[in-house]
């Protein structure tokens, strides 16, 4: 019997009349709903869950609300609509049409990074599994799923291009996403960060606001790819990362929330008092923030890279808003400040733009991150609590490039191995801090209750009331 | 005149363990480890960073010094495991940044050394029982992959990113420098679609597919790897006859004195004529008689005259190739008594079984066969005190041209030409045939003849007859002889006579070693002198910039 994937995918891609298409989705499909239930929420698969689903790519009403249970989840497979006569924005092919198909001479590195970029989407669902069972909350149980689900459906999404673009090498690829598993030392998923436990949920909104956000100018930089499909899914994706994101910033912004109110109602700002009081003190939360704020600095890759270099200039990956960017696109002969260990000190040197492009992306990004601990501090005004969040410099506690090899602290300056010992447990949560904060865990599910350590949020999510039944157990 | 003095920035190539900034050389009982860990801030030449575990001839000094520490300073080593001492990376081969910023020469001859080392890993498992693994612990890459080549097995680790690749061709637009896709047809045998696909894949080939088309032997996930690299290692040890309980003989570092005269040693001296663009190497023969005894001969260890010898000519060829680009014809010469010569011979071949002569003989072969394959003019000369006996006849035949004086007044004060046994066949070159067969193409009678010489001291006329020597003008011609060969070699064309001399030192016979160096000169040597690779768009020279490469796209 064969199944209709049309009708249980939901696609805007014709999937009826792909042939190749069809037959390497009916391989992988339920390959994919396997890893779900192995890799995915723990314990969750039965739960009814009012989830969004993408069902168009209409900015108007793409997205359907409704419980589901997790496996019948439809994972579909959207591209932005094609732009007529769209072209290549920059690099060495700018001004020629956009590619509908994948260039041979670029197969190679086109499939990496969208290998990379796929690999990442399962990755964190690997890493959030177990989080559900010490849910501070409904709302967020559900907040939780909802990305869990989304990360899916953008691992479906690199599938698709790899199985609709690439051949026999790109089915492989695309089986070996659902192989690889996060931290396993023998079979570990692509990117350091993604191998890293996410162990409570202080850490899961700091991963959804920090490295979520590494997400959304990864994704920023491919939707200006002038291989078209790569850049309309990708376009697409955004729509959804920002629930993510929306999902990290409000997430800190209520525990912060409510360590203020604690601090207030018991008028001290000693560490072990709002610790006893069932908070988190804003200590631990910066180091949280400085943590999470490095780890993602790295995800961004190399200062001086010479992939990025021809990622670009071969036009497979942009800048983010390229478009918008006042200069030629090609970068040829211009530079790029970098950092550089030196005498002692940090130093900025002008390397070749098109080498330099890493870190162009990872300054984009930390100029949207800062903005979002703007707002948290705002919180903290409004609460009137004397206490300013910052991130760190962008060269503390790199652990690859050339950065990787100096100490350097959250303010930037270079230190000897000894003033790193004596200081970074300041600086970076420490093994008791991460136990404090484990401790705080408890599964909260009675709908409109919130665990001790977070506030409630301001609003519920599609217009419903905070206290909604957001998840179902049967 | 040209170059009046030295070179000033001379490149050596001493170093010890102590000393290495990229490798690590640890040993557990019968098995060795060597981890690279390249520095890299710690280029021989400024201006590149030797990033990713990619290296330069520093890094090779150091390997080829490791390897003589095995050989010599640790006879209780049966195997030896090549590995890296980074996470996620063996190695990624030659740096890239480094070819890009070097001359054509230095390219050349760092590729010629890097072979060697390699044809040395082989050589060493062919003939002295060492066995080696290639424990490639993550990316393999380029010269990295042509490193594990080199080893008897290939063992890569099944992480699910880590594979073996050879990218010169679709990244680099140049082919691998150091028997890549020689090795990967003679020794592997992958079938040559199979080695098609893998030689234009960037990405490489990862642990099940690469062991399937023969690119590697084994495989394992992180978790085991260490483990069944450990088995390997002892499985092969085991079919070893090195000695479990012998000592070893330390290498110190070799006396040379470096002047603007030339390189000078204990037994060879280099004199270097620059505006002669000509350097004169002479070897002495032992002073007195060498230890016979193995037990006297294992108490000299590096100042037994084999091996002291072997050691500081071989230090003389790779200064001379390295520093001294454009003296362009070796003189060969020899001095002392030849009856020295034959005794250490005989010592030689008497205890040619015990490891630290076999090892001896096996430095002597691989330091003979530098000769060989080195893009020099080498003519030998025979005369005065002179005493091209046994081995060091091998110079004499080793030469592109030999001449002998003549006395026909006096032949018992000619210098006298002694062959040993140690001439016929102890001392293969790299098409695995010894000097003297393949200078008579294997032919039986004037071979026959020559064996038949061995021990007797042959005068001008009779070494002559038996086709030792080119010529043997007598002591009136034999000046002006000389000058007018020598004066005439150096004006020809350095390229042409490269190309030359290697065409006629290597006649019929072809071994993986000489297809290695053949292709190397032709093939690779040619690319890289090609716009398509160093011009201003060659793919090499833009390699990093992210700019494509602009190719003429005519196929020549």
């Amino acid at each position: 019997m064969s199944i209709d994937y049309s009708q249980k995918i939901p696609n805007n891609v014709n999937l009826n009349d792909n042939k190749t298409l069809q037959r390497a989705l009916e391989h992988w499909q339920p390959e994919f709903i396997n890893w779900w239930r192995d890799m995915g929420p723990d314990d969750s698969q039965a739960f009814d869950v009012y989830l969004r689903t993408a069902v168009s790519v209409d900015p108007g009403g793409w997205a359907h609300f409704d419980y589901v249970k997790m496996p019948d989840y439809r994972w579909g497979i959207f591209l932005n609509p094609a732009e007529e006569g769209r072209k290549v924005n920059f690099g060495a092919h700018k001004g020629e049409a956009a590619w509908q198909e994948v260039p041979g001479e670029y197969r190679s590195n086109l499939r990496r990074l969208i290998v990379t970029q796929g690999d990442t989407e399962p990755a964190s669902v690997e890493q959030q599994r177990h989080l559900g069972l010490t849910c501070p909350s409904l709302y967020d149980m559900r907040n939780l799923f909802q990305v869990n689900v989304e990360e899916g459906r953008h691992l479906w999404a690199m599938v698709y291009l790899l199985h609709a673009y690439f051949g026999r090498d790109g089915r492989e690829e695309a089986e070996a996403l659902l192989e690889r598993r996060s931290g396993d030392a023998d079979n570990p998923r692509i990117l350091g960060a993604f191998n890293e436990a996410t162990p409570d949920w202080l850490s899961f909104f700091m991963f959804t606001y920090f490295t979520d956000r590494d997400g959304k100018y990864q994704l920023c930089s491919l939707a200006e790819s002038g291989f078209d499909p790569l850049a309309r899914t990708c376009k697409f994706m955004l729509t959804e990362e920002a629930h993510h994101m929306f999902v990290g910033e409000s997430g800190v912004g209520r525990v912060i929330q409510r360590s203020c109110e604690v601090m207030n109602q018991l008028k001290t700002d000693d560490v072990a008092k709002i610790r006893a009081a069932g908070a988190i003190d804003l200590a631990t939360i910066q180091r949280y923030l400085n943590f999470h704020f490095s780890v993602t600095m790295d995800l961004f890759g190399a200062d001086v890279s010479s992939n990025a270099a021809t990622f670009y200039n071969t036009g497979l990956k942009g800048r983010y808003e390229e478009t918008r960017q006042d200069d030629d696109h090609q970068l040829n002969d211009a530079s790029y400040p970098v950092l550089e260990v030196g005498d002692g000190k940090l130093l900025t040197v002008q390397a070749p733009y098109l080498n330099a492009l890493n870190e162009r992306l990872r300054d984009d990004y930390v100029r949207d991150a800062i903005a979002g601990i703007e707002r948290w501090n705002r919180i903290l005004q409004k609460q009137g609590i004397p206490f300013v969040l910052a991130a760190p410099h962008k060269a503390f506690n790199r652990k690859i490039g050339p950065l990787s090899a100096a100490k350097i602290s959250p303010a930037g300056k270079v230190l000897s191995e000894a003033e790193w010992t004596h200081h970074h447990l300041q600086w970076l949560p420490s093994v008791e801090d991460r136990a404090f904060v484990a401790s705080l865990m408890g599964r909260v599910v009675e709908p409109g209750k919130y665990a001790n350590w977070i506030a409630p949020p301001a609003r519920g999510i599609n217009n419903q009331a905070v206290d909604f039944e957001y998840v179902r157990f049967n | 005149m040209t170059y009046p003095e030295a070179p000033p920035q001379t490149i050596t190539y001493d170093t010890h363990p102590a000393a290495y900034k990229h490798w690590r050389l640890s040993f557990d009982g019968q098995v060795a480890t060597l981890h690279l860990d390249i520095s890299e801030d710690g280029g021989i030449k400024p201006g590149y960073k030797l990033k990713l575990n990619s290296y330069d001839l520093g890094v090779d000094i150091e390997l080829y010094d490791a390897l003589q520490r095995i050989r010599f300073e640790h006879p209780e080593v049966r195997s030896v495991v090549v590995t890296s001492g980074r996470d996620r990376i063996f190695c990624s081969g030659a740096n890239i940044f480094m070819l890009g910023l070097s001359t054509h020469a230095w390219k050349v001859n760092f590729c010629k050394f890097t072979n060697e080392t390699r044809n040395g890993i082989e050589d060493s498992s062919r003939h002295s029982g060492l066995k080696f693994i290639a424990a490639c612990n993550g990316t393999t890459a380029g010269g990295g992959y042509e490193l594990a080549l080199a080893c008897d097995e290939i063992i890569l680790v099944d992480d699910r990113s880590s594979a073996v690749s050879l990218p010169e061709v679709p990244l680099l637009g140049v082919l691998p420098g150091t028997g890549g896709l020689t090795r990967v047809t003679d020794k592997r045998h992958v079938r040559r679609d199979h080695a098609d696909i893998f030689c234009t894949l960037t990405e490489g080939v990862r642990a099940q597919r690469a062991k399937e088309w023969r690119l590697i032997d084994d495989y394992a996930k992180p978790q085991a790897f260490a483990e069944k690299v450990k088995q390997r290692a002892e499985q092969l040890a085991a079919q070893s006859d090195r000695p479990a309980d012998a000592a070893g003989v330390a290498l110190p570092a070799l006396k040379r004195r470096i002047d603007a005269a030339g390189y000078h040693y204990e037994t060879v001296d280099v004199l270097i004529d620059r505006k002669a663009r000509r350097a004169t190497l002479t070897v002495a023969a032992p002073a007195s008689a060498a230890a016979d005894s193995i037990d006297g001969i294992v108490a000299a260890g590096a100042a037994w005259w084999p091996l002291l010898m072997a050691r500081e000519l071989d230090d003389a060829i790779l200064m001379l190739r390295t520093n001294d680009l454009e003296i362009g014809t070796w003189v060969l010469k020899t001095r002392g008594d030849a009856a020295h010569v034959l005794a250490a011979d005989a010592a030689m071949n008497r205890h040619r079984q015990h490891w630290f002569v076999r090892e001896t003989i096996g430095m002597l072969r691989r330091t003979l066969a530098r000769l060989d394959v080195t893009s020099r003019t080498m003519i030998a000369l025979a005369e005065g005190d002179s005493c091209f006996a046994g081995t060091l006849a091998e110079l004499l035949l080793a030469a592109d041209r030999s001449y002998m004086l003549s006395l026909p007044d006096d032949e018992k004060s000619e210098a006298g030409i002694t062959l040993s046994e140690m001439n016929f066949g102890s001392y293969p070159m790299v098409n695995g045939q010894y000097r003297i067969a393949a200078r008579f193409y294997g032919e039986e009678s004037p071979l026959a003849a020559a064996r038949s010489a061995i021990g007797k001291p042959q005068g001008a006329a009779a070494a002559r007859e038996l086709g030792l020597v080119t010529a043997t003008p007598d002591e009136l011609d034999w000046a002006d002889e000389i000058r007018i060969v020598l004066e005439e070699r150096a004006s020809l064309s350095p390229d042409a006579l490269t190309a030359m001399e290697a065409n006629l030192r290597f006649g019929p016979g072809e071994t993986m070693e000489t297809r290695v160096f053949g292709r190397l000169s032709a093939w690779q040597n040619w690319i890289f002198i090609r716009p398509n690779a160093v011009g201003e768009t060659g793919a090499l020279k833009v390699f990093g910039s992210g700019n494509k490469a602009k190719f003429n796209w005519e196929r020549v």
